[in-house]
């Protein structure tokens, strides 16, 4: 995508950024993330349909900051992961510049984080369709049946925790299945163990979520783990009307409440 | 008829709940007593791993319960806990798991007699839903997948 | 021993299956419902696969299982007492159809587990362990078994090597005592062979790893590995699907006054891995923990164990969410 590659190389030969978070094809043809620090080299990024993971989650990691101001390429899952680290302080707006992608491909002009904001606000911010499609199927189960299907999928589970790894909102130095007082999960994979792990990782994102599905993209032995989030920011936005990553001023749906938040099974 | 006791473990907040209880308990009113309760200084201290550990650890059912809304000795606790609530059954019914055997309640102080019934109602669907089989079948599988590697 | 080559058909395959099924487990591959390859224990003989590339996990489980029991104990206010695990009920386990870079990481475990001390819990069951291998008639971008001194019909760490013919029927080739009583016990299925052609893929080699070795000697400091790590995500995806990888974490899991202490799977890729209690971590960023992973293999495993801490499977490149892949990085370090 030309002009994605002209303003990458312009970004760096004017040192407004110092390194261009992107995607590039590698030897093999697969997709995957890119680090241009070399104006030279702004031609290896690419754009197209294959280019989903969100690279969001790059913002946080120490040795991609220590190489100065990133620019990112930025679909709308990425810019809602974004705000979303914004809002929670992980993140200040002037240390980056978005380059932002529209539903279509073409580079947008995000100048700010008001115009990024606008452009999210304007957007389908509910579950892709295919993902919206499973989870109606999942419904239809009985909870009988619902209970043994997610026995059996987390059944895979091995604890690689690619899934919370590859989240950009699972940014915790030291995650909850790290501590052990109280040791909440067993370290160890086992059925039981795993469903916990994974319920709590749900509820941890719970409102927090931006349904870019790449926890279950990550995962190397095709656990669905993302339906699960998803199914929550569907449920958060039922009940309390928010979607995730929408202003930089929101606050968190689980740290955050209204007197009149309506429920029906509290007696 | 079977002669199955359901075990309940009530989750329940010092100011209102367990007051409550007390006074039911002083004010002489019978009720079930397959109970345990564990007490709380609020329901926004209740973390919902440990409802999944309830039942991990051989409840058949639980109860989690509180101040009213709006009664709150620490202001807002029950607020945060009511969302929390909301999510977290949302997510247990999509995996399956048996949320009729939660009994969510806002019992103060003075409802002595509502502790009463709550708990009794419960007791009740309980012993009608049975032992929570499946739940204990997931836990003594996943001891097995250990095991069997000796 | 010296070794023999016979004809096996498939249907004689098929009854030497049932056989040693019917008296020990026997850990095969099948193609689960995600159209995916795993080892199950004793599957049928109509749902194991023969034309299988790569299962998503490793067989190691068979020898390091994902968790394992090292011994219980019940606390009284004054002492704990053990209750060992008595290795001798380990049972005997057939792994079929293992492919040679699979094969070969039993050798590569051996020499982690058993290389100061022996580790009992891996000897034992190693001790128990029959490996009937397959040789590979498919292969693909991701394989680099011949660039770690191995090769599609590799006879490395086989008790019985089965290769395939174009007609379908099998050559075993029999190489150790373990695959001679196999034979042993069951000559009327096995039928003697002259000259054959074998279907064996090729695989091109993609580095040498004698030069990988001498060169990431003087690599330690090097600027590859900060910018060949930044996409890595710091999962232990890599480590867990790996035939070779061995780290392990030790828990103490108790409940009241009982308990067990167990092992299980760890990676050196997580961010706390080298975490001590002081607070000092000396991985703390991921280059220095993906620098680990290669020296390791490839640097401090020759040195020290004398042997390749790598046998081109390829199962963490296929894995990787981040598209780390192996030989790819390996190359490059071939001409840093």
């Amino acid at each position: 995508m030309n002009s994605l590659n002209t303003r990458a190389k312009e970004l760096l030969e004017n040192k407004t950024a110092q390194v261009i978070i992107g995607y590039e094809e590698g030897p093999t043809g697969v997709v995957r993330p890119a680090f241009i620090t070399d104006a030279a080299k702004a031609d290896s990024l690419i754009y197209d349909e294959r280019c989903v993971q969100n690279l969001a989650v790059y913002l946080t990691k120490q040795e991609v900051k220590r190489l100065g101001k990133m620019a990112i390429v930025a679909t709308l899952p990425v810019m809602r992961s974004i705000m979303m680290l914004i809002s929670e302080q992980q993140l200040f707006a002037e240390n980056i510049v978005v380059l932002g992608i529209s539903a279509e491909g073409k580079l947008l002009d995000v100048a700010d984080n008001k115009v990024m904001q606008g452009y999210i606000e304007q957007s389908d911010l509910s579950n892709p369709a295919k993902y919206k499609e499973l989870i109606t199927n999942l419904n239809k189960l009985s909870p009988e049946e619902k209970f043994l299907y997610w026995q059996k999928e987390l059944s895979k589970c091995i604890k690689c925790y690619a899934c919370r790894q590859a989240c950009p909102m699972c940014y915790c130095t030291r995650c909850s299945v790290e501590v052990n007082q109280p040791q909440w999960i067993p370290v160890q994979s086992n059925t039981h163990g795993n469903m916990e792990w994974h319920i709590l990782r749900a509820m941890h994102l719970a409102g927090r979520c931006i349904s870019c599905g790449e926890c279950g993209r990550a995962c190397p032995v095709g656990i669905p783990c993302h339906l699960l989030t998803m199914h929550l920011t569907d449920q958060v936005y039922n009940y309390f009307k928010v979607y995730a990553g929408t202003s930089e001023k929101m606050s968190s749906v689980l740290s955050t409440y209204e007197p009149n938040d309506k429920e029906s099974f509290i007696i | 008829m079977s002669d199955f006791e359901p075990k309940i473990v009530a989750f329940v907040c010092n100011w209102c709940t367990y007051a409550g209880a007390d006074l039911t308990g002083t004010s002489r009113i019978k009720y079930a007593s397959n109970v345990k309760i564990i007490r709380f200084p609020c329901t926004g201290r209740i973390d919902f791993m440990l409802l999944l550990k309830a039942f991990a650890n051989g409840a058949d059912g639980i109860i989690v319960s509180g101040c009213h809304p709006n009664d709150c000795h620490y202001t807002s606790g029950n607020f945060h806990a009511k969302r929390r609530w909301i999510v977290f059954k949302e997510l247990m019914d999509f995996m399956g798991i048996d949320m009729n055997r939660v009994t969510f309640s806002w019992v103060s102080a003075a409802e002595g007699a509502k502790w009463a019934v709550v708990v009794n109602t419960t007791v009740t669907r309980i012993r009608e839903l049975g032992p929570y089989v499946s739940y204990k079948e997931l836990v003594n599988k996943s001891v097995e997948e250990e095991v069997k590697n000796e | 021993m010296e070794t023999t080559r016979k004809l096996i058909r498939k249907q004689s395959l098929e009854k030497l299956y049932n056989q040693l099924s019917a008296s020990r487990k026997i850990y095969a591959p099948v193609i689960a419902a995600d159209k995916k390859v795993e080892y199950k224990y004793n599957p049928s003989f109509a749902d194991v696969t023969f034309d299988h590339l790569r299962s998503t996990l490793s067989v190691k489980n068979v020898v390091f299982p994902k968790v394992e029991n090292l011994f219980y104990y019940s606390n009284s206010k004054t002492e704990s007492t053990i209750a060992d695990i008595d290795l001798n009920k380990i049972p005997e386990v057939v792994l079929w159809g293992a492919h040679p870079c699979d094969t070969a990481a039993f050798d590569t475990l051996r020499s982690i587990f058993c290389w100061d001390i022996t580790d009992e819990f891996f000897a034992k069951r190693l001790e128990k362990l029959v490996v009937i291998g397959l040789s590979c008639h498919l292969s693909d971008e991701y394989c680099f078994c011949t660039s770690v001194g191995l090769s599609p019909n590799s006879i490395k760490g086989s008790d019985i090597l089965l290769s395939p013919l174009q007609n379908g029927d099998f050559v075993a080739d029999i190489l150790t005592e373990k695959g001679n009583n196999i034979l042993l016990s069951s000559t009327e299925l096995f039928e003697s062979i002259g000259e054959v052609n074998l279907n064996i893929t090729e695989v091109k080699q993609k580095f040498n790893h004698e030069q990988v070795t001498a060169k990431l000697a003087g690599a330690f400091e090097n600027p590859f590995w900060v910018a060949n790590s930044l996409r890595c995500i710091g999962c232990g995806a890599c480590a867990y699907v790996c035939p070779t990888c061995a780290c392990f974490d030790i828990q103490d899991e108790t409940k009241g006054k009982n308990g067990r202490r167990y092992r299980s799977w760890d990676s050196c890729g997580f961010g706390l891995f080298t975490l001590h209690t002081s607070g000092h971590n000396p991985r703390h960023v991921q280059s220095q923990r993906w620098r680990q992973r290669i020296m390791h293999k490839f640097s401090y495993m020759p040195d020290r164990n004398k042997s390749l801490g790598c046998v081109g499977c390829g199962r963490c490149s296929s894995g990787c969410p981040v598209d780390m892949n192996i030989a790819e990085q390996l190359e490059a370090l071939q001409n840093i």
